[in-house]
């Protein structure tokens, strides 16, 4: 990492504890705000977080990997979670699972080399009168068909 | 194309009726705490969560408990598969879920609501701190509410994709920055919750009761659904039928009455409660929904003669082995032996002996595991085994479609 980038990260998270305050319960907003805004929380920014709440970083990483939308290791600028649930099982996701794959020539768990997209899998998300159901970032969309899955995600800068 | 907030015109006796935003708290306020305290044990209003505690109970305990500063929670974090009435309800009736908020907060004497929404419906986000925002603007939230001396608001913190952190104790840790693992109990979230505080911790659903209890009183509401289940109860209907969604239906509501309203044809199985709930066959049908029968949150899953309820109940341990958080054996190890068990049936790859044993262990995980989790995760195994044997245990099982 850069110094100059390890600076602006390192203010980053100076200006989140002043919103979030430094207590201990600031931790998860602290984490999910460098996740959104970095697609992941390198060792790095852990060891700035742990610093500015007064924890020990081990405390920090036992947070970041217990939670599966919080991660160590860097990932695709757009971050796909297809739901693999029963209900949404049962109702196509197999199809779209398969068109996906094939549109991107990468399987899940895995990111694009151009680092566009990262595929995962996820549990239930709440929308299984409207499956299959796959969530992009913060947003879902629901009623998938091969095609409007892979039309969705040709979309993703 | 992305899920935004939209409202639908929905029906109900309760929940979906008319109501205003507001009309809840300025009648509580009116009422006061002892009166609130008495319609909510009068209208006999138990936990929509799942556990079904009284609600009046737990709002005594925590107004009982001496402290300087005590918190209501909103759990909204709905991981249960098949469950999605809460979205409904924070993104159609955001009303009733905050005005249930503060009038929680006011009668336990809370200064502060906290809502743990999943991250997954971060999607809504927006819009709720839009709508708290107005509720500020009308004096239904911060200093001095509707001109009273009463003090209260409602910050919302995302979950991050774990779905023990549902779990009150667990919610809780996750709250103080933590990993989501329960805790030990007692003690009770009710004397010792966020930050060691007394917290009442309540479902979407509990807390969107509240007002309309309130307005149109206790014996109102108990007088709808049975004795010991009163009240409506919104079931979250999915899988193989023609109108899924989510239904306002009096407790007392029949399985095959629910499958008829749903338009379900050719159904073989109904998943009650979620991947933590059990399967009924078509035997079981005429069953009731309610704490009398079969208590539950309110997932009902369909699933018709076509599927293979090997391929089901295999989803539904990997769901467990997933989402357990690991800190006791009795899950961390149970689910992994439960789900090996499905796969060597699915391969015909076992003994009835081994089979056997793995349904006791399932009970030991009943009973020994340290959270709901790990205690309701083999319902699903045992009562998937014991009600669908011929189709499961049948060598000539054709796979299904699952597709
Ligand atoms: C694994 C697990 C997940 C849970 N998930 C939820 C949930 O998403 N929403 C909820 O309200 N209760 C959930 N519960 C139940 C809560 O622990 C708690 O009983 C409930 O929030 C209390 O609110 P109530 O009394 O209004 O039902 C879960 C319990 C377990 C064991
Ligand atoms: S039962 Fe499972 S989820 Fe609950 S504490 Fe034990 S390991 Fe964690
Ligand atoms: S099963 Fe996919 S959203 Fe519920």
């Amino acid at each position: 990492m850069l110094v100059t980038e390890k600076n602006s990260l390192a203010q980053e998270i100076e200006e989140l504890c002043k919103s979030y305050g430094s207590d201990r319960s600031a931790l998860l907003p602290i984490l999910q705000a460098i996740q959104k805004n970095h697609k992941y929380i390198s060792d790095f920014a852990q060891q700035e977080i742990a610093r500015m709440l007064d924890i020990h970083p081990v405390e920090v990483y036992s947070v970041v990997s217990f939670y599966t939308f919080l991660h160590s290791e860097p990932k695709g600028r757009n971050i796909v979670r297809l739901c693999r649930t029963i209900v949404c099982d049962i109702s196509g996701k197999d199809l779209v699972e398969n068109a996906i794959t094939r549109e991107l020539g990468i399987k899940f768990g895995e990111t694009t080399k151009d680092k566009r997209i990262t595929l995962e899998y996820t549990n239930c998300l709440g929308m299984c009168d409207q499956g299959p159901a796959m969530m992009i970032n913060d947003n879902i969309y629901t009623q998938l068909t091969p095609e409007k899955a892979v039309k969705i995600l040709n979309e993703l800068k | 194309m992305t899920t935004k907030i939209r409202k639908t015109q929905r029906q109900g006796a309760i929940l979906f009726s008319q109501y205003k935003r507001g009309e809840g708290i300025k009648k509580a306020l009116e009422l006061g705490r002892e009166n609130i305290l008495f319609e909510l044990k009068t209208s006999k209003l138990k936990g929509r969560g799942g556990a079904g505690f009284p609600t009046s109970t737990k709002w005594m305990l925590t107004a009982a408990a001496k402290a300087e500063e005590k918190f209501i929670v909103c759990n909204a974090d709905e991981g249960e598969p098949g469950t999605f009435k809460d979205r409904v309800l924070l993104t159609e009736y955001p009303e009733l879920v905050f005005d249930g908020m503060v009038i929680g907060g006011y009668t336990i004497g809370a200064k502060k609501g906290l809502v743990y929404l999943r991250g997954e419906y971060e999607f809504m986000l927006a819009d709720l701190e839009i709508y708290l925002e107005q509720m500020r603007e009308d004096k239904l939230l911060g200093d001095k509410i509707l001109g009273t001396d009463f003090n209260f608001d409602i910050e919302i913190r995302l979950g991050a994709g774990a779905y023990v952190c549902g779990e009150e104790t667990a919610l809780i840790e996750s709250l103080e920055g933590n990993r989501g693992e329960a805790r030990n109990r007692p003690p009770y979230p009710v004397n010792t919750g966020y930050n060691k505080r007394p917290t009442s911790v309540n479902n979407v659903e509990t807390l969107a009761s509240v007002p309309h209890i309130l307005l149109k009183g206790g014996k109102w509401y108990s007088s709808h659904g049975t004795d010991k289940s009163s009240g409506s109860k919104l079931f979250s209907v999915s899988g193989d039928c023609d109108k899924p969604g989510v239904y306002e239906l009096p407790w007392g509501t029949k399985i095959k009455d629910l499958l008829k309203l749903a338009g379900a044809k050719n159904t073989k199985a109904v998943q009650v409660g979620g991947a933590s709930g059990i399967c009924l066959p078509e035997s079981q049908f005429e069953r009731t929904l309610g704490y009398e029968d079969i208590a539950t949150g309110g997932s009902i899953m369909i699933f018709n003669k076509d599927r293979d309820m090997v391929k089901i109940l295999k989803n539904f341990m990997e769901f467990f082995v997933e989402e357990s958080c690991g800190q006791c054996t009795p899950c961390r190890i149970g689910n992994v032996k439960l789900l090996e068990g499905v796969e060597m049936i699915e391969r015909d790859n076992y003994t009835f002996a081994y089979i056997n044993e793995l349904k006791e262990l399932g009970k030991s995980m009943q009973i020994a595991s340290k959270c709901g989790l790990g205690q309701s995760s083999p319902n699903s195994f045992i009562s998937i085994l014991d009600n669908f044997k011929d189709e499961v245990f049948n060598t000539k099982r054709n796979g299904g479609n699952n597709g």
